[in-house]
């Protein structure tokens, strides 16, 4: 799913060293250093106002640092202007030219290259090949549909071959399927050409599926750097555990610590939960204790499991096809979200469980996760 | 019965009367007013009130109105001013007005409200009281024309040197006072289309290796070109029949075609031939826009 080019390794091929952009009091991007190696493809990931756009345009140009420094390829980027970094990007709105045709639009900034005009036409020819628009080189952007658009915009921004190529919300503006089918012809000539991608998105879906790495912002700072498994399954703090994907996530208070693990008793839970591996928490510690919808076992009979099995009724469950959600309500009057897999050819209600009816949680103790309460 | 109409009233009678009254307004004081001076530049003089006939000699209809309007000099040298005039002030009014109308979309928000009121301000005051300022301004004892002057001295061997230009009554004030008057008219048309522009696209093209000037080259200009083609016609055309400024500050010998409808129609009393100036004078305007129309279709379904 993830491409990352053999060749080469270069692990700090583009260097953002201590950034920082304010506007006027307020820092949009506060002291953030990153290293993104050559050939890969890197997703800034963060809710709007993060600071990730900030970056983005930084990296491009249309930006400058108030402090800290960007090295691509080793060159300082101070002082140098857009026209002239190596670097391209895709524009969230495409910004394709209303007034050139397709092969005007991806040869536009072919004209800058020391190249003569048989192989620019050549390059034209190549990018629009490259995302299957070849056929379509002479309409004009307001004749396209957005998906046909979307590959015009990766073709212009590809033409001149970038050290490094900046995506900007690339895949917002498609529906569902089409998402998919791009996600992965974005890996697929990442990997053909080898040039760095650095994506920009809010979508953690879009950050998963695209990238070999993600770093997750907020406020201006890097929460998390990691690959897509580690950010979901090992998040480092309890805002990064709550951004990325859906999580149950209960306040509580170490019991006892055991070689293997520790108790966590959480007064909304009723029950103890037992959480491995017992970290470097300590008897008394305020903490989160946080699972994933998914992580949790739903069933009718009582599990044989001895430990963190909870009890509850389903107050209301979404039937998704492959997947229903269900919502439990715990004797305490919490609700817990739980995940099952519809494995069975049955309606979901005999599949799993119906409303209003009882059923027992487990949690595996390696499935939870505990954060400390100022995470 | 009743309710019928009703409905037809509520379903799109109302739709109906809106579009409707602006069309009739211009038909009753625009095409019949026309219609009737087309009709009369086929008649003769005569001396009746209104002072014109077609009865009673044969042929009724006549074209000597038209045969002099080619083969007089006064009035094909009065179109030629006009195309020049007409067309120097609109050049002039784009080099300045361009500029203007995309540095007033570069300002910040509320600087851009102010500079837009700042070119309409000019329209608070009587149109004839500004004329008549400049009347002001170009006489040889204004502070206006004593700097021109002396600028003007500056550069010139000392044989050349002038006590004052002589700008009134000249065809320099006529396009001076139409390139002051008409300058709104260019900007604003400008502003409105530039505004919209969208500036993701220069970045883009910033982007893609274009300097500042290639991309106002490659990317601002030709999307503005429907602006400038506005404000083009928005100028060009009352330039081209313009009466009050070449009567206040131009010279009378140099007469633009509005003039000289003034002339037939008052001193002259020439209505048939005014008549016929006035349908050239709408031909030269109209036929170069249905060109233009025409053509531009063409491109467009060539595009599509």
């Amino acid at each position: 799913m993830t491409a990352s080019n053999p060749a080469t390794p270069q692990p700090d091929f583009i260097r953002i060293e201590g950034v920082t952009k304010s506007f006027g009091t307020f820092k949009a991007v506060n002291n953030v250093s990153l290293n993104i190696s050559k050939g890969e493809l890197f997703a800034l990931l963060g809710g709007s106002g993060c600071g990730k756009t900030t970056l983005l345009r930084m990296l491009a140009g249309f930006e400058a640092p108030t402090e800290g420094r960007i090295f691509i390829d080793g060159q300082d980027m101070a002082g140098v202007p857009a026209y002239d970094r190596p670097v391209n990007m895709m524009f969230q709105s495409y910004a394709l030219f209303p007034h050139m045709t397709v092969a005007k639009n991806v040869g536009y900034g072919l004209k800058h290259e020391n190249m003569t005009q048989g192989q620019r036409d050549d390059r034209v020819k190549e990018m629009l090949g490259l995302v299957q628009m070849a056929h379509l080189a002479y309409r004009r952007p307001h004749q396209l549909s957005g998906g046909q658009r979307q590959r015009v915009a990766l073709a212009r921004s590809l033409a001149k071959l970038p050290k490094l190529l900046l995506l900007d919300e690339p895949l917002g503006a498609l529906d569902k399927k089409l998402r998919e089918h791009t996600q992965f012809e974005f890996a697929n000539i990442q990997y053909k050409l080898g040039i760095t991608f650095v994506v920009v998105t809010h979508d953690q879906e879009e950050a998963m599926t695209l990238a070999s790495r993600i770093a997750v912002m907020d406020q201006g700072v890097i929460r998390q750097i990691g690959s897509p498994s580690d950010i979901y399954e090992h998040p480092n703090s309890r805002f990064v555990a709550d951004f990325i994907g859906s999580i149950n996530m209960v306040d509580g208070e170490v019991a006892r610590v055991e070689a293997n693990g520790v108790e966590v008793l959480c007064p909304t839970l009723g029950e103890p939960v037992f959480v491995a591996p017992a970290n470097s928490h300590r008897q008394g510690d305020k903490v989160s204790l946080a699972f994933r919808p998914e992580k949790v076992a739903i069933s009718r009979r009582k599990p044989a499991a001895a430990i963190n099995v909870l009890k509850g009724k389903v107050l209301d469950f979404g039937y998704f096809g492959k997947d229903s959600l269900f919502r439990i309500k715990l004797a305490t009057g919490r609700v817990l979200s739980v995940n099952a897999v519809n494995t069975a050819r049955m309606s979901a209600e005999q599949a799993v469980a119906t409303w209003e009816e009882d059923v027992y949680l487990s949690i595996a103790p390696e499935a939870a996760m505990l954060f400390g309460a100022d995470s | 019965m009743r309710s019928a109409t009703r409905d037809w009233f509520n379903r799109r009678g109302w739709r109906d009367v809106i579009i409707a009254s602006p069309y009739l307004w211009l038909v009753a004081f625009f095409l019949v007013p026309f219609i009737i001076v087309i009709v009369m530049s086929f008649a003769k003089t005569a001396t009746q009130s209104p002072p014109f006939a077609f009865l009673p000699d044969w042929p009724f209809i006549r074209f000597e109105t038209y045969q002099r309007l080619f083969t007089s000099s006064l009035y094909i040298r009065a179109g030629a001013i006009s195309v020049y005039n007409a067309a120097v002030a609109t050049v002039l009014c784009l080099l300045i007005g361009y500029p203007m109308a995309l540095a007033i979309t570069r300002a910040g928000k509320s600087l851009q409200r102010l500079l837009l009121m700042l070119v309409i301000l000019p329209f608070w005051t009587s149109f004839l009281l500004r004329v008549y300022a400049w009347i002001g301004l170009m006489g040889k004892n204004s502070w206006f024309n004593k700097a021109l002057t002396s600028a003007y001295n500056v550069f010139v061997p000392t044989s050349w040197e002038l006590p004052g230009i002589q700008m009134m009554n000249t065809n320099f004030a006529v396009v001076l006072v139409m390139v002051y008057s008409y300058l709104p008219f260019m900007v604003l048309p400008l502003y409105a289309n530039l505004e919209k522009l969208d500036t993701t696209l220069n970045e883009a093209a910033m982007d893609l290796g274009s300097r500042r000037w290639e991309v106002f080259r490659d990317i601002t200009l030709p999307l503005s070109i429907p602006g400038i083609i506005a404000g083009g016609l928005l100028v060009f055309i009352p330039a081209m029949g313009e009466l009050i400024i070449p009567s206040l500050v131009g010279n009378a010998g140099d007469p633009m075609i509005g003039r000289v409808i003034q002339q037939e129609f008052g001193q002259n009393r020439d209505w048939p031939m005014a008549s016929a100036v006035a349908v050239a004078l709408l031909l030269m305007l109209v036929v170069p826009l249905m060109l233009y129309n025409h053509f531009e279709a063409k491109a467009q379904k060539g595009a599509a």
